[in-house]
């Protein structure tokens, strides 16, 4: 057999092929951006309509009933994040210091780290359905107690993950160093270990409860909601997002309109916390 | 450390070290073609400037040395004759390299069909995440209408030129990752010298493989001289020495002294090409 | 070379072993947690799992007057309202991942980049709210009559034009999901190594030639596991779906049909449900859920462990 003569692919088709895919590529991301700039847009625009000054200092209005505000869900939902960040920031960590520092290669931390990622995984609503078998029914309550509790099992896994993550970006020189001056482990841990991990850990959960603030499937039967001040932790509590939900598929127009309200506030909340989260890594880095 | 890649030790003496082979291999430069003629090339990483009016001929058929410090642009140098900085937008060059008649960093000239022509070799070795064949076959279905009979013997003559078919020859089918180091490189030529490029740019072929496939790669270039313009970029002076016909040396982008191998090595015109090669600095 | 991790000597002493199992608590609740939710969801759906036996996955009845549960139209709404997402998510997610790293210039890429990943982050019943105001009247007045004009032949689209149901209830599903896929198939493009596509590009490949040969083999597997974890995502997601799929318990060949997923049916009916029966169905149809999420997960986890090792090789 001999080399036949080479014949060139014309040039031009395949310019034309690589153009129409960029072309299209370049539409599909503006597609994408035209929709969320639109639900921005749309959020921003209904939400700052609802907002004035009774909507963040009064209690809702009865239905049908113009006026009022939901200051007792904004209290509740940031009662009800912190209280879960309480609960699940310090077994998330200790958990993640686990995987780090003492389950490297154990069966038993690939099995944690296995279920950890799955928990990440399952639907917020199951949770909600979890802990209202678990503390509603017996309690026969609904209550904020309940939906922290819900949260803070939303955000565990989180947490875990990112404190592992941060924990092993952490070089064994720095544990080494610190157990040759005859520290014991756990203060290595603590005081050396923690400290150089801090921005990266604090960033993993401020997004975890960033995360939580939005979420509402796992509170409508728990903290479910209230129309009046948060009195007792044992019973329902009113929060922005089930607000939210109850508002909108209401017929008042009022309502909807504090549903938009509200939903404003929930997601400037939510992105700020987001924008903050990242500086705080970003400024370690640089 | 292996004595091939080895940095040479801050003694004068050392350059007597440096064998450069006499038999042969280096022509009488005057007869040789200009493949490549490089005219006052300037280049720019955003505003901050690497590359200062660079002027260079490139000869036909044999084996030029780009050597230098890290940092002085001779990466940054090659990769404008395939225009491959293009990729990043920062990065622009001026000036002409002129190449069969036509000044190839213009906009006129299509960098599909430039990089056709002139192929390239990376300093690390980067098969495709596809077979051995395909790797191989991979640029000749894009560039070129084969038929299937004509492209395995393309892809085998390739293997073959590339001295790497008797070792892969039963691996065909296996990814190209599988290979070891040497053959990996060896694959990327191969792949290079299928498309049957004019130029091929080498940019140190050989500074992430052992000593041995270097030298299996050297030999190659020896071998593939005869058909192909080669450029090689390489920190490695005995390198340079063993395998260029022609050396160039570049310190701050800018090119000290161009000229024939065995003269730049042992009879320097310029200062700082002297200091380079006995080690003064670098 | 000492590792300090495994090294025992340092373990002693009583501070060290308290914090030890103290971490290994923590570290266990975990798993607990998970078995437990199992454990629960299982004993609290007692009633319902006596009553129905595995018919219950089966009958598409749902009627809390006779007390006649079943799974079926659920579960499908759930199935179909995913796909629907998935079909459009994840080209469009890959294309715009294409657009960020393979054309945008580097200033606009970081920033549309950054966008995304805040967009992945806004809650999904933000995407409800605008799911019902504003997308389904346009679904209503526009999509849905152009849809019947052009396809009205194909059953998929016939029926009442009422804006929300199964389509519209996907397509704000496929909006939810779409920023995080595309972040995450991003990642997976940027690691495919620089001299690889260069050395495509110095074979003389054009851009979508060294995207098709080169990156989208090379980020195969990191994307079909990302497009597991998107679906995975998308089968659960209560609000974004509770607001505009129309919440009725019928299995429809036209995707214009109200019907319901798992988690909207509980967001709707579990605070209603007084009867131990009817409770016990809802927590029996939250198991279903569970096991369908956790096994995509498994499977997710399993394959992007098998592309670690395969990495780490």
């Amino acid at each position: 057999m001999h080399m036949e003569k080479l014949h060139i692919r014309p040039l031009k088709r395949r310019h034309i092929t690589d153009y129409t895919v960029k072309v299209i590529s370049t539409v599909g991301a503006l597609v994408g951006l035209f929709f969320l700039t639109w639900i921005l847009y749309e959020v921003t625009l209904r939400g700052l309509m609802a907002l004035n000054w009774a909507f963040f200092t009064e209690l809702p209005s009865p239905p049908g009933v113009t006026g009022g505000g939901v200051a007792n869900a904004i209290l509740g939902t940031v009662i009800i994040t912190i209280l879960a960040a309480i609960m699940g920031t310090p077994l998330g960590i200790l958990a993640g210091v686990f995987l780090a520092e003492f389950g490297k290669g154990s069966k038993f931390s690939s099995l944690v780290r296995f279920m950890t990622n799955i928990l990440i995984g399952v639907p917020s609503i199951i949770v909600g359905v979890f802990v209202y078998t678990l503390i509603v029914a017996p309690m026969k309550s609904f209550s904020g107690l309940a939906g922290a509790v819900s949260l803070a099992i939303i955000m565990l896994p989180v947490i875990v993950r990112t404190t592992e993550d941060m924990l092993n970006m952490v070089p064994n020189s720095l544990r080494e160093s610190g157990l040759a001056l005859g520290v014991s482990r756990w203060q290595v841990t603590l005081q050396i270990v923690f400290k150089a991990a801090r921005s990266g850990m604090l960033t993993g959960i401020l997004l975890a409860v960033a995360r939580v603030s939005g979420e509402t499937a796992p509170l409508l039967f728990t903290a479910m909601n209230s129309s009046y001040w948060l009195t007792s932790l044992n019973e329902p509590t009113a929060n922005l997002t089930v607000t939210i939900f109850n508002y909108a598929m209401s017929p008042y127009a009022d309502w909807q309109a504090k549903a938009w309200g509200a939903s404003l506030l929930i997601m400037a909340a939510v992105l700020a916390l987001n924008i903050f989260a990242r500086l705080v890594t970003r400024k370690k880095v640089t | 450390m292996n004595a091939i890649t080895q940095k040479i030790p801050g003694d004068s003496r050392i350059s007597s070290r440096i064998h450069v082979p006499d038999s042969g291999m280096i022509p009488s430069g005057g007869a040789a073609g200009v493949m490549i003629k490089v005219k006052n090339l300037n280049f720019y990483y955003g505003k901050e400037q690497v590359l200062f009016d660079n002027n260079l001929d490139i000869k036909k058929n044999h084996i030029t040395a780009i050597i230098g410090p890290s940092g002085c642009g001779k990466s940054t140098h090659i990769r404008t004759y395939n225009r491959i900085h293009e990729l990043y937008r920062d990065q622009h060059a001026t000036g002409e390299i002129i190449m069969g008649g036509r000044n190839i960093i213009s906009a006129a000239v299509d960098p599909v069909d430039l990089r056709r022509r002139v192929g390239m070799i990376f300093q690390k070795p980067s098969p495709f995440p596809m077979s051995v064949f395909d790797n191989v076959a991979y640029g000749l279905k894009i560039n070129y209408k084969l038929k299937k009979g004509e492209l395995a013997y393309r892809v085998e003559q390739a293997l073959q030129r590339a001295a790497l078919w008797e070792e892969v020859k039963d691996k065909l089918n296996e990814p190209g990752s599988a290979l070891s180091g040497g053959q990996q490189q060896r694959l990327c030529i191969a792949r290079s010298i299928a498309i049957e490029p004019e130029v091929l740019l080498m940019d140190e072929p050989a500074s992430a493989i052992d000593p041995i496939a270097t030298a299996k790669i050297e030999e190659l270039m020896l071998e593939l001289k005869s058909k192909y313009t080669i450029v090689i970029v390489t920190h490695a002076m005995q390198q340079a020495a063993r395998v260029s016909d022609y050396t160039a040396f570049f310190y701050r982008g800018v090119i000290v002294e161009y000229g024939d191998t065995k003269q730049v090595f042992t009879n320097p015109k310029e200062k700082r090409t002297e200091d380079y090669i006995t080690g003064r600095f670098g | 070379m000492v590792n300090p991790r495994k090294n025992r000597r340092y373990q002693h002493n009583k501070g060290d072993l308290f914090f030890k199992g103290l971490a290994l608590l923590c570290a266990a609740s975990v798993p607990l947690l998970m078995a437990g939710i199992l454990a629960q969801l299982i004993s609290s759906s007692s009633l319902s799992l006596k009553e129905f036996g595995f018919g219950f996955l089966t009958s598409q009845e749902w009627n809390p007057v006779t007390e006649v549960f079943g799974a079926l139209s659920s579960t499908f709404g759930t199935i179909v309202s995913t796909l629907i997402a998935m079909i459009i998510a994840v080209p469009l997610g890959l294309v715009i991942a294409v657009f960020l790293v393979e054309l945008a210039p580097p200033k606009i890429s970081a920033f549309f980049g950054g966008a995304v990943e805040l967009l992945a982050a806004i809650p999904s019943i933000i995407y409800g709210m605008w799911g019902l105001f504003i997308f389904a009247p346009i679904m209503a007045d526009h999509v849905q009559p152009f849809l019947d004009k052009y396809f009205g032949f194909l059953p998929l689209f016939q029926g009442a034009k009422m804006g929300i149901g199964m389509l519209t209830a996907g397509l704000i599903l496929a909006l939810m999901i779409l920023p995080y896929i595309s972040s995450v198939s991003r990642d997976v493009f940027n690691m495919v190594p620089t001299v690889v596509k260069e050395a495509a590009y110095g074979q003389g490949a054009t851009t979508w030639e060294v995207t098709r040969a080169v990156v989208l083999r090379y980020s195969l597997r990191g994307i079909v596991g990302a497009a597991f974890l998107g679906l995975g995502r998308a089968l659960g997601e209560t609000m974004a779906v509770t607001f505009v799929i129309g919440n009725s318990h019928r299995i429809s060949a036209s995707l214009f049909a109200s019907s319901n997923s798992i988690a909207s049916t509980l967001a709707n009916e579990f605070t209603e449900a007084v009867e131990p029966l009817y409770l016990s169905s809802l927590v029996e149809l939250g198991l279903v859920l569970f096991l369908i999420t956790v096994g995509f997960q498994s499977m997710a986890q399993v394959w992007l462990w098998s592309i670690r090792k395969k990495l780490a090789d």
